[in-house]
Protein backbone atom coordinates (compact mmCIF):
# COMPACT_ATOMS: atom_id res chain seq x y z
CA UNK A 1 0.00 0.00 0.00
CA UNK A 2 2.82 2.14 1.03
CA UNK A 3 5.40 0.82 -1.46
CA UNK A 4 2.41 1.44 -4.26
CA UNK A 5 2.12 5.18 -3.36
CA UNK A 6 5.61 5.46 -3.47
CA UNK A 7 6.05 3.90 -7.07
CA UNK A 8 3.13 5.68 -8.25
CA UNK A 9 4.74 8.96 -6.83
CA UNK A 10 8.01 7.86 -8.17
CA UNK A 11 7.22 6.08 -11.49
CA UNK A 12 9.00 5.65 -14.24
CA UNK A 13 8.30 8.58 -16.47
CA UNK A 14 8.85 11.32 -13.73
CA UNK A 15 12.32 9.92 -12.82
CA UNK A 16 12.92 9.68 -16.89
CA UNK A 17 11.48 13.90 -17.07
CA UNK A 18 14.04 14.18 -14.21
CA UNK A 19 16.41 12.98 -15.23
CA UNK A 20 16.69 13.78 -18.85
CA UNK A 21 14.23 16.94 -18.86
CA UNK A 22 12.56 18.05 -22.18
CA UNK A 23 13.33 21.71 -23.56
CA UNK A 24 15.90 22.93 -20.88
CA UNK A 25 18.11 25.88 -20.83
CA UNK A 26 17.81 29.34 -21.10
CA UNK A 27 15.48 30.73 -24.20
CA UNK A 28 17.38 33.06 -26.17
CA UNK A 29 15.05 36.01 -27.36
CA UNK A 30 12.34 35.10 -24.58
CA UNK A 31 9.61 37.70 -24.78
CA UNK A 32 8.79 36.80 -21.10
CA UNK A 33 10.79 35.25 -17.65
CA UNK A 34 10.13 34.67 -14.75
CA UNK A 35 11.89 33.00 -11.33
CA UNK A 36 10.34 30.69 -9.20
CA UNK A 37 11.38 29.51 -5.59
CA UNK A 38 10.49 27.35 -3.25
CA UNK A 39 12.55 28.42 0.29
CA UNK A 40 11.01 25.27 2.14
CA UNK A 41 12.98 22.87 -0.86
CA UNK A 42 15.26 24.99 -2.34
CA UNK A 43 13.61 24.50 -5.47
CA UNK A 44 14.21 26.60 -7.93
CA UNK A 45 12.66 26.55 -11.50
CA UNK A 46 13.40 29.76 -14.29
CA UNK A 47 10.68 30.02 -17.23
CA UNK A 48 11.20 31.26 -20.53
CA UNK A 49 8.26 32.28 -22.88
CA UNK A 50 8.13 33.51 -26.56
CA UNK A 51 4.53 34.66 -26.42
CA UNK A 52 2.57 35.14 -30.00
CA UNK A 53 -0.75 36.05 -30.55
CA UNK A 54 -3.27 35.51 -27.70
CA UNK A 55 -0.40 34.92 -25.80
CA UNK A 56 0.32 31.53 -27.37
CA UNK A 57 3.17 29.88 -26.30
CA UNK A 58 5.35 29.74 -29.54
CA UNK A 59 8.01 28.71 -27.46
CA UNK A 60 8.96 27.69 -23.84
CA UNK A 61 11.99 26.21 -22.19
CA UNK A 62 12.66 26.28 -18.34
CA UNK A 63 15.98 25.92 -16.22
CA UNK A 64 15.79 24.38 -12.48
CA UNK A 65 17.42 22.92 -9.65
CA UNK A 66 15.85 20.93 -6.89
CA UNK A 67 13.81 17.45 -6.28
CA UNK A 68 12.38 15.29 -8.54
CA UNK A 69 8.76 16.03 -8.17
CA UNK A 70 9.71 19.88 -9.04
CA UNK A 71 12.10 19.11 -12.27
CA UNK A 72 10.01 16.65 -13.55
CA UNK A 73 6.60 18.47 -13.68
CA UNK A 74 8.42 21.47 -15.12
CA UNK A 75 10.00 19.41 -17.85
CA UNK A 76 6.08 17.80 -18.44
CA UNK A 77 4.33 21.29 -18.69
CA UNK A 78 6.76 22.69 -21.45
CA UNK A 79 5.87 19.73 -22.85
CA UNK A 80 2.57 20.49 -23.00
CA UNK A 81 2.29 24.22 -23.02
CA UNK A 82 3.76 24.43 -26.01
CA UNK A 83 1.04 26.06 -28.67
CA UNK A 84 -1.10 27.00 -26.39
CA UNK A 85 -2.70 30.11 -25.79
CA UNK A 86 -3.07 31.19 -22.55
CA UNK A 87 -6.68 30.54 -22.20
CA UNK A 88 -5.78 26.90 -23.25
CA UNK A 89 -2.82 26.79 -20.97
CA UNK A 90 -4.69 28.66 -18.00
CA UNK A 91 -7.25 25.83 -18.56
CA UNK A 92 -4.40 22.76 -18.38
CA UNK A 93 -3.44 24.52 -15.12
CA UNK A 94 -6.21 24.49 -13.57
CA UNK A 95 -6.96 20.78 -14.54
CA UNK A 96 -3.46 20.30 -13.19
CA UNK A 97 -3.90 21.99 -9.63
CA UNK A 98 -7.38 19.89 -9.29
CA UNK A 99 -4.93 16.76 -9.87
CA UNK A 100 -2.14 16.76 -7.77
CA UNK A 101 -4.91 17.99 -4.85
CA UNK A 102 -6.62 14.71 -5.44
CA UNK A 103 -9.50 17.07 -6.45
CA UNK A 104 -12.33 16.43 -9.71
CA UNK A 105 -10.01 16.63 -12.68
CA UNK A 106 -12.66 16.04 -15.34
CA UNK A 107 -13.05 19.78 -16.82
CA UNK A 108 -9.39 18.39 -18.58
CA UNK A 109 -10.01 17.12 -22.08
CA UNK A 110 -9.03 13.40 -21.93
CA UNK A 111 -5.94 13.23 -24.03
CA UNK A 112 -4.29 16.15 -21.43
CA UNK A 113 -5.61 13.97 -18.52
CA UNK A 114 -4.13 11.03 -19.64
CA UNK A 115 -1.31 12.59 -20.06
CA UNK A 116 -0.97 14.53 -16.82
CA UNK A 117 -2.07 11.77 -14.81
CA UNK A 118 1.06 10.55 -14.24
CA UNK A 119 1.36 13.40 -11.90
CA UNK A 120 -1.77 12.38 -10.11
CA UNK A 121 0.37 10.27 -7.25
CA UNK A 122 0.95 13.23 -5.50
CA UNK A 123 -1.77 13.98 -4.48
CA UNK A 124 -1.16 10.89 -1.56
CA UNK A 125 1.56 13.22 -0.48
CA UNK A 126 0.00 16.97 0.70
CA UNK A 127 3.82 17.90 1.94
CA UNK A 128 5.13 17.54 -2.23
CA UNK A 129 2.38 19.12 -3.81
CA UNK A 130 4.40 22.57 -4.11
CA UNK A 131 7.40 20.94 -5.37
CA UNK A 132 4.54 19.87 -8.31
CA UNK A 133 2.96 23.10 -8.99
CA UNK A 134 6.25 25.28 -8.72
CA UNK A 135 6.67 25.53 -12.27
CA UNK A 136 3.05 26.14 -13.32
CA UNK A 137 3.05 28.84 -10.94
CA UNK A 138 5.74 30.49 -12.31
CA UNK A 139 4.56 29.93 -15.80
CA UNK A 140 1.63 31.86 -15.20
CA UNK A 141 4.14 35.25 -13.64
CA UNK A 142 6.27 34.77 -16.61
CA UNK A 143 2.59 35.56 -18.17
CA UNK A 144 1.62 38.03 -16.31
CA UNK A 145 4.30 40.10 -14.77
CA UNK A 146 7.48 38.75 -16.74
CA UNK A 147 7.58 40.60 -20.03
CA UNK A 148 11.39 41.18 -20.59
CA UNK B 1 16.91 -4.88 31.84
CA UNK B 2 18.52 -3.29 28.96
CA UNK B 3 19.61 -6.26 26.89
CA UNK B 4 18.41 -5.46 24.03
CA UNK B 5 20.54 -2.53 23.59
CA UNK B 6 23.91 -3.72 25.24
CA UNK B 7 23.84 -6.94 23.07
CA UNK B 8 24.16 -5.39 20.01
CA UNK B 9 26.47 -2.88 21.48
CA UNK B 10 28.11 -3.79 24.28
CA UNK B 11 29.63 -0.66 24.68
CA UNK B 12 26.61 1.53 26.00
CA UNK B 13 27.03 2.64 29.29
CA UNK B 14 25.60 0.93 32.08
CA UNK B 15 24.45 4.09 33.68
CA UNK B 16 22.36 5.39 30.91
CA UNK B 17 19.45 3.02 29.52
CA UNK B 18 18.04 4.50 26.46
CA UNK B 19 15.29 1.64 25.92
CA UNK B 20 14.30 2.70 29.47
CA UNK B 21 14.39 6.27 28.43
CA UNK B 22 12.52 5.48 25.13
CA UNK B 23 9.54 4.12 27.33
CA UNK B 24 9.39 7.83 29.18
CA UNK B 25 8.38 9.13 25.22
CA UNK B 26 4.70 7.93 24.71
CA UNK B 27 4.69 9.06 21.05
CA UNK B 28 7.86 6.38 20.22
CA UNK B 29 5.30 4.02 20.94
CA UNK B 30 3.11 4.78 17.80
CA UNK B 31 3.26 4.16 14.15
CA UNK B 32 3.06 6.18 10.88
CA UNK B 33 1.71 4.00 7.48
CA UNK B 34 1.42 1.20 9.72
CA UNK B 35 5.34 1.39 10.46
CA UNK B 36 7.05 1.95 14.04
CA UNK B 37 8.12 5.40 14.35
CA UNK B 38 11.85 6.32 13.76
CA UNK B 39 12.56 9.80 15.22
CA UNK B 40 15.39 11.52 13.65
CA UNK B 41 14.40 15.13 14.15
CA UNK B 42 15.22 15.69 17.07
CA UNK B 43 17.81 18.64 15.89
CA UNK B 44 14.61 20.59 14.91
CA UNK B 45 12.06 19.61 18.05
CA UNK B 46 12.45 16.86 20.40
CA UNK B 47 9.73 14.78 21.60
CA UNK B 48 8.21 15.42 25.67
CA UNK B 49 8.16 12.78 27.80
CA UNK B 50 5.33 11.84 30.39
CA UNK B 51 6.43 13.74 33.22
CA UNK B 52 6.31 17.62 31.47
CA UNK B 53 3.22 16.56 30.33
CA UNK B 54 1.92 15.76 33.21
CA UNK B 55 3.41 18.13 35.16
CA UNK B 56 2.29 20.74 32.70
CA UNK B 57 -1.53 19.34 33.15
CA UNK B 58 -1.03 19.16 36.66
CA UNK B 59 -0.17 22.70 37.35
CA UNK B 60 -2.92 24.37 35.04
CA UNK B 61 -5.60 21.76 36.95
CA UNK B 62 -4.10 22.69 40.62
CA UNK B 63 -2.26 25.72 40.81
CA UNK B 64 -2.57 27.97 37.50
CA UNK B 65 -3.28 32.08 37.48
CA UNK B 66 -1.64 34.94 36.23
CA UNK B 67 1.95 35.85 37.95
CA UNK B 68 3.35 38.43 39.87
CA UNK B 69 0.07 40.56 40.19
CA UNK B 70 -2.67 39.03 41.81
CA UNK B 71 -3.02 38.78 45.76
CA UNK B 72 -4.72 35.81 45.56
CA UNK B 73 -3.85 31.88 47.13
CA UNK B 74 -3.14 30.77 43.23
CA UNK B 75 -1.53 33.72 41.65
CA UNK B 76 0.96 33.00 44.70
CA UNK B 77 1.32 29.51 43.83
CA UNK B 78 2.00 30.38 39.90
CA UNK B 79 4.11 33.06 41.14
CA UNK B 80 5.94 30.71 43.00
CA UNK B 81 6.87 27.93 40.12
CA UNK B 82 7.48 30.54 37.60
CA UNK B 83 10.20 31.66 39.88
CA UNK B 84 10.81 28.05 40.61
CA UNK B 85 11.42 27.81 37.28
CA UNK B 86 13.57 31.02 36.50
CA UNK B 87 15.92 29.25 39.42
CA UNK B 88 15.75 25.51 37.36
CA UNK B 89 16.84 27.15 34.80
CA UNK B 90 20.16 29.18 36.46
CA UNK B 91 21.11 25.78 38.13
CA UNK B 92 21.18 24.15 34.71
CA UNK B 93 23.21 26.55 32.93
CA UNK B 94 24.89 27.01 36.78
CA UNK B 95 24.59 30.88 36.49
CA UNK B 96 25.81 33.04 39.18
CA UNK B 97 21.92 34.56 40.09
CA UNK B 98 18.45 34.10 39.24
CA UNK B 99 18.23 37.55 37.87
CA UNK B 100 20.68 37.10 34.97
CA UNK B 101 17.71 34.48 33.75
CA UNK B 102 15.45 35.81 31.10
CA UNK B 103 12.78 33.61 30.31
CA UNK B 104 12.49 34.62 26.54
CA UNK B 105 9.93 32.51 23.57
CA UNK B 106 12.97 30.58 22.18
CA UNK B 107 15.98 30.79 21.15
CA UNK B 108 14.96 33.09 18.97
CA UNK B 109 14.08 35.83 21.13
CA UNK B 110 16.68 35.64 23.08
CA UNK B 111 19.31 36.50 20.50
CA UNK B 112 16.75 39.44 19.13
CA UNK B 113 16.88 40.55 22.40
CA UNK B 114 20.08 40.82 22.55
CA UNK B 115 20.38 42.33 18.91
CA UNK B 116 18.08 44.88 20.20
CA UNK B 117 18.13 45.71 23.57
CA UNK B 118 22.08 45.36 23.70
CA UNK B 119 23.95 46.06 21.13
CA UNK B 120 21.57 48.21 18.70
CA UNK B 121 22.98 50.97 21.05
CA UNK B 122 26.33 50.27 20.78
CA UNK B 123 26.29 50.13 16.89
CA UNK B 124 27.64 52.88 14.93
CA UNK B 125 28.53 52.90 11.40
CA UNK B 126 30.99 50.25 10.33
CA UNK B 127 31.04 48.24 14.01
CA UNK B 128 31.60 44.80 13.78
CA UNK B 129 29.91 41.80 14.33
CA UNK B 130 31.80 38.21 13.82
CA UNK B 131 30.08 35.27 13.28
CA UNK B 132 30.53 31.93 11.78
CA UNK B 133 29.72 30.64 8.85
CA UNK B 134 27.44 27.56 10.47
CA UNK B 135 25.48 29.71 12.22
CA UNK B 136 21.72 29.21 12.27
CA UNK B 137 19.35 31.50 10.84
CA UNK B 138 18.40 32.93 14.04
CA UNK B 139 22.21 34.15 15.20
CA UNK B 140 22.44 35.69 11.53
CA UNK B 141 18.74 37.49 10.95
CA UNK B 142 19.02 39.67 13.99
CA UNK B 143 22.48 41.26 13.01
CA UNK B 144 21.34 41.60 9.70
CA UNK B 145 19.01 43.79 10.95
CA UNK B 146 22.10 46.08 12.40
CA UNK B 147 23.83 46.16 9.15
CA UNK B 148 20.90 46.99 7.46
CA UNK B 149 19.33 49.95 9.88
CA UNK B 150 22.42 51.07 11.30
CA UNK B 151 25.62 50.03 9.20
CA UNK B 152 27.15 47.32 10.84
CA UNK B 153 29.82 45.03 9.12
CA UNK B 154 29.11 41.31 9.64
CA UNK B 155 32.82 39.67 9.60
CA UNK B 156 32.09 35.92 8.48
CA UNK B 157 34.54 33.28 10.02
CA UNK B 158 34.52 29.82 7.61
CA UNK B 159 34.80 26.69 9.10
CA UNK B 160 37.55 23.57 7.49
CA UNK B 161 35.71 21.52 5.11
CA UNK B 162 35.37 19.15 8.15
CA UNK B 163 33.45 21.69 9.72
CA UNK B 164 35.38 22.38 12.48
CA UNK B 165 36.04 25.90 13.17
CA UNK B 166 39.48 27.41 12.95
CA UNK B 167 39.77 29.16 16.46
CA UNK B 168 43.18 30.99 14.65
CA UNK B 169 40.35 32.70 12.34
CA UNK B 170 37.86 33.35 14.36
CA UNK B 171 40.86 34.86 16.97
CA UNK B 172 41.64 37.37 13.54
CA UNK B 173 38.88 38.80 12.35
CA UNK B 174 38.23 40.14 16.25
CA UNK B 175 39.61 43.96 15.94
CA UNK B 176 39.60 47.09 17.55
CA UNK B 177 36.17 47.28 16.02
CA UNK B 178 34.53 44.34 17.02
CA UNK B 179 31.55 44.63 19.59
CA UNK B 180 30.39 41.24 19.53
CA UNK B 181 30.80 37.54 18.43
CA UNK B 182 27.80 35.44 18.42
CA UNK B 183 28.85 32.08 17.75
CA UNK B 184 26.84 28.62 18.21
CA UNK B 185 28.05 26.12 20.33
CA UNK B 186 26.69 23.31 18.44
CA UNK B 187 25.96 23.65 14.73
CA UNK B 188 22.36 22.35 13.81
CA UNK B 189 23.51 20.81 10.22
CA UNK B 190 27.30 19.74 11.00
CA UNK B 191 27.24 18.79 14.46
CA UNK B 192 30.77 20.62 15.17
CA UNK B 193 31.18 21.86 18.82
CA UNK B 194 32.96 24.87 19.01
CA UNK B 195 35.30 25.58 21.56
CA UNK B 196 33.39 27.85 24.12
CA UNK B 197 35.57 29.13 26.52
CA UNK B 198 39.09 29.01 24.20
CA UNK B 199 36.64 31.70 22.24
CA UNK B 200 35.69 33.62 25.48
CA UNK B 201 38.91 33.89 26.34
CA UNK B 202 40.02 35.56 23.16
CA UNK B 203 37.14 37.65 22.83
CA UNK B 204 37.57 38.88 26.45
CA UNK B 205 41.44 39.33 25.69
CA UNK B 206 40.57 41.98 23.41
CA UNK B 207 37.57 43.06 25.36
CA UNK B 208 35.20 41.92 23.35
CA UNK B 209 31.60 40.44 24.63
CA UNK B 210 30.74 36.29 23.03
CA UNK B 211 27.13 35.19 22.85
CA UNK B 212 26.63 31.38 22.03
CA UNK B 213 23.47 30.18 20.65
CA UNK B 214 23.23 27.03 22.68
CA UNK B 215 19.87 25.50 21.11
CA UNK B 216 21.32 22.92 20.46
CA UNK B 217 24.64 22.50 22.71
CA UNK B 218 22.72 22.72 25.79
CA UNK B 219 20.86 19.19 24.91
CA UNK B 220 23.96 17.49 24.08
CA UNK B 221 26.34 18.45 27.00
CA UNK B 222 26.10 20.75 30.17
CA UNK B 223 26.43 24.12 30.03
CA UNK B 224 28.38 25.99 32.81
CA UNK B 225 27.90 29.94 31.74
CA UNK B 226 30.42 30.93 34.71
CA UNK B 227 33.40 28.96 33.92
CA UNK B 228 32.76 29.92 30.36
CA UNK B 229 32.94 33.64 31.54
CA UNK B 230 30.74 33.74 28.24
CA UNK B 231 28.15 36.81 28.44
CA UNK B 232 25.50 35.87 26.67
CA UNK B 233 23.56 32.19 25.89
CA UNK B 234 20.55 31.66 24.77
CA UNK B 235 18.26 28.23 25.30
CA UNK B 236 15.00 26.82 23.98
CA UNK B 237 12.46 24.57 25.72
CA UNK B 238 11.82 22.23 23.12
CA UNK B 239 14.86 21.21 21.36
CA UNK B 240 15.46 20.18 25.58
CA UNK B 241 12.64 17.92 25.66
CA UNK B 242 10.39 20.84 27.54
CA UNK B 243 7.16 22.36 25.20
CA UNK B 244 7.63 24.90 22.24
CA UNK B 245 6.87 28.84 23.20
CA UNK B 246 9.49 29.17 26.06
CA UNK B 247 13.38 29.78 26.35
CA UNK B 248 15.91 31.52 28.01
CA UNK B 249 18.64 33.99 27.97
CA UNK B 250 21.22 33.96 30.33
CA UNK B 251 23.17 37.21 30.45
CA UNK B 252 25.58 38.45 32.76
CA UNK B 253 24.14 41.13 35.17
CA UNK B 254 26.50 43.81 34.43
CA UNK B 255 24.85 43.48 30.71
CA UNK B 256 20.99 43.12 31.77
CA UNK B 257 21.50 46.35 33.83
CA UNK B 258 22.81 48.43 31.24
CA UNK B 259 20.12 47.09 28.72
CA UNK B 260 17.22 48.87 27.17
CA UNK B 261 13.60 47.52 27.30
CA UNK B 262 12.59 45.11 24.43
CA UNK B 263 8.86 44.61 24.31
CA UNK B 264 6.66 47.38 26.11
CA UNK B 265 3.34 46.32 28.35
CA UNK B 266 2.76 45.14 31.51
CA UNK B 267 5.15 43.35 33.87
CA UNK B 268 7.99 45.46 33.05
CA UNK B 269 7.53 48.98 34.60
CA UNK B 270 8.24 50.73 37.85
CA UNK B 271 5.88 53.12 37.09
CA UNK B 272 3.56 54.24 33.65
CA UNK B 273 2.42 58.31 34.05
CA UNK B 274 1.40 60.57 31.28
CA UNK B 275 4.54 61.97 30.53
CA UNK B 276 7.24 59.84 32.08
CA UNK B 277 7.96 56.06 32.95
CA UNK B 278 10.33 54.13 34.55
CA UNK B 279 11.13 50.38 34.27
CA UNK B 280 11.55 47.36 36.58
CA UNK B 281 14.55 45.74 36.99
CA UNK B 282 15.87 42.59 35.04
CA UNK B 283 14.63 40.35 34.46
CA UNK B 284 10.94 42.03 34.39
CA UNK B 285 12.24 44.42 32.78
CA UNK B 286 12.45 42.16 29.61
CA UNK B 287 9.09 39.81 30.04
CA UNK B 288 6.73 42.39 29.31
CA UNK B 289 2.89 40.79 29.47
CA UNK B 290 1.89 37.84 30.69
CA UNK B 291 4.20 34.77 30.35
CA UNK B 292 3.62 31.44 28.61
CA UNK B 293 3.31 30.26 32.80
CA UNK B 294 2.36 26.76 31.70
CA UNK B 295 5.36 26.10 29.47
CA UNK B 296 7.52 27.34 31.84
CA UNK B 297 6.89 24.97 34.15
CA UNK B 298 7.55 22.33 31.58
CA UNK B 299 10.56 23.71 31.00
CA UNK B 300 11.56 23.25 34.08
CA UNK B 301 10.09 20.03 34.64
CA UNK B 302 12.05 19.18 31.21
CA UNK B 303 15.64 20.39 32.26
CA UNK B 304 14.85 18.22 35.61
CA UNK B 305 14.20 15.13 33.64
CA UNK B 306 17.44 15.61 31.30
CA UNK B 307 19.50 16.32 34.96
CA UNK B 308 18.33 13.01 36.59
CA UNK B 309 20.06 11.46 33.86
CA UNK B 310 24.48 10.97 33.86
CA UNK B 311 24.85 13.59 31.07
CA UNK B 312 28.00 12.08 30.44
CA UNK B 313 26.59 8.70 29.59
CA UNK B 314 23.43 10.07 27.90
CA UNK B 315 26.17 11.96 25.62
CA UNK B 316 28.10 9.02 25.00
CA UNK B 317 25.21 6.77 23.87
CA UNK B 318 24.50 9.96 21.43
CA UNK B 319 27.78 9.58 20.45
CA UNK B 320 27.75 5.61 19.62
CA UNK B 321 24.77 6.48 17.95
CA UNK B 322 26.60 9.16 15.45
CA UNK B 323 29.51 6.74 15.16
CA UNK B 324 27.37 3.81 14.36
CA UNK B 325 25.77 5.56 11.87
CA UNK B 326 28.72 7.00 10.18
CA UNK B 327 30.44 3.35 10.02
CA UNK B 328 26.81 2.25 8.35
CA UNK B 329 27.02 4.85 5.82
CA UNK B 330 29.86 4.22 4.52
CA UNK B 331 29.00 1.37 2.52
CA UNK B 332 26.78 3.54 0.49
CA UNK B 333 29.57 5.58 -2.09
CA UNK B 334 26.75 7.31 -3.53
CA UNK B 335 26.61 9.22 -0.40
CA UNK B 336 28.49 12.36 1.56
CA UNK B 337 28.32 13.11 4.90
CA UNK B 338 28.66 17.11 5.31
CA UNK B 339 30.18 17.67 9.04
CA UNK B 340 33.42 15.34 10.37
CA UNK B 341 34.46 17.70 12.74
CA UNK B 342 36.27 15.86 15.73
CA UNK B 343 34.08 15.35 18.98
CA UNK B 344 31.20 16.82 17.12
CA UNK B 345 27.45 16.52 18.58
CA UNK B 346 25.24 13.71 17.08
CA UNK B 347 24.14 15.04 14.21
CA UNK B 348 24.79 13.61 10.80
CA UNK B 349 23.86 15.65 7.56
CA UNK B 350 24.70 14.06 4.12
CA UNK B 351 24.20 14.65 0.47
CA UNK B 352 22.96 11.70 -1.68
CA UNK B 353 24.20 11.82 -5.41
CA UNK B 354 21.25 11.69 -7.42
CA UNK B 355 18.54 12.10 -5.11
CA UNK B 356 17.36 15.45 -3.96
CA UNK B 357 16.76 15.29 0.00
CA UNK B 358 12.94 16.03 -0.50
CA UNK B 359 13.10 12.70 -2.51
CA UNK B 360 14.58 11.21 0.08
CA UNK B 361 12.95 12.31 2.85
CA UNK B 362 9.45 11.45 1.58
CA UNK B 363 10.57 8.07 1.18
CA UNK B 364 11.88 7.76 4.53
CA UNK B 365 9.12 8.68 6.14
CA UNK B 366 7.08 5.94 4.28
CA UNK B 367 8.91 3.58 6.28
CA UNK B 368 8.14 5.77 9.31
CA UNK B 369 11.87 7.38 9.42
CA UNK B 370 11.19 10.98 10.24
CA UNK B 371 14.44 13.04 8.77
CA UNK B 372 14.59 16.70 8.28
CA UNK B 373 15.52 17.63 4.76
CA UNK B 374 16.41 21.44 3.94
CA UNK B 375 18.64 24.31 4.21
CA UNK B 376 18.22 23.74 7.92
CA UNK B 377 17.83 27.57 8.20
CA UNK B 378 21.54 27.56 7.62
CA UNK B 379 21.60 28.83 3.74
CA UNK B 380 24.92 30.67 4.19
CA UNK B 381 26.57 27.11 5.84
CA UNK B 382 25.18 25.57 2.23
CA UNK B 383 26.66 27.76 -0.03
CA UNK B 384 30.05 27.15 1.76
CA UNK B 385 29.69 23.54 0.72
CA UNK B 386 28.01 23.74 -2.65
CA UNK B 387 24.60 22.17 -2.01
CA UNK B 388 21.26 23.58 -2.33
CA UNK B 389 20.18 21.48 0.65
CA UNK B 390 21.22 18.64 2.76
CA UNK B 391 19.16 15.52 4.81
CA UNK B 392 19.62 15.22 8.34
CA UNK B 393 19.18 12.36 10.86
CA UNK B 394 19.91 13.94 14.75
CA UNK B 395 19.69 11.84 17.40
CA UNK B 396 18.47 12.28 20.99
CA UNK B 397 18.85 10.48 24.08
CA UNK B 398 15.75 8.09 23.38
CA UNK B 399 17.12 6.82 19.94
CA UNK B 400 18.89 3.16 19.84
CA UNK B 401 21.21 1.56 17.33
CA UNK B 402 17.53 0.04 15.76
CA UNK B 403 16.79 3.09 14.54
CA UNK B 404 20.21 4.02 12.89
CA UNK B 405 19.19 0.23 11.00
CA UNK B 406 15.73 1.60 10.11
CA UNK B 407 17.34 4.35 8.31
CA UNK B 408 20.44 2.69 6.84
CA UNK B 409 17.49 0.45 5.41
CA UNK B 410 15.16 3.31 4.19
CA UNK B 411 18.24 4.36 2.38
CA UNK B 412 18.99 1.40 0.31
CA UNK B 413 15.06 1.04 -0.89
CA UNK B 414 15.28 4.71 -1.79
CA UNK B 415 18.25 4.76 -3.68
CA UNK B 416 16.52 1.41 -5.40
CA UNK B 417 13.34 3.53 -5.98
CA UNK B 418 15.08 7.03 -7.37
CA UNK B 419 17.46 5.60 -9.66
Amino acid sequence: MTDNALRELYQEVILDHSRHPRHYGALEGASHKAEGYNPLCGDRVTVYLKLGEDNRVADIKFEGKGCAISQASASMMTDMLKGRTAAEAERLMQGFLHLVKGEDASDLPEDDRERLEVMGGISEFPMRVKCATLAWHTYRNAVEEGAT
Amino acid sequence: MNAPVLNQTGKISASFDAEKARGDFEILSRTVYGKPLVYLDSGASAQKPRVVLDAMRDFAQSEYANVHRGVHFLSAAATDRYEAARRTVQKFLNAAREDEIVFTKGGTEAINLVSYSYLAPLIQPGDEIVLTVMEHHSNIVPWHFLRERQGAVLRWVDVRDDGSLDIEALDAAINAKTKLVAVTHMSNVLGTITPLKDIVARAHAKGVPVLADGCQGAVHEPVDVQALDIDFYAITGHKLYGPTGIGALYAKRAHLKAMRPFNGGGEMIREVMKDRITYADAPARFEAGTPPIIETVGLATALDYLSAFDRKAVAAHEYDLLAYAREQVKQFNWLRVIGDAPGKGAILSFEAEGMHAHDLATILDREGVAVRAGHHCAQVLMERFGVASTSRASFALYNTRADVDALIAGLSKARGILT
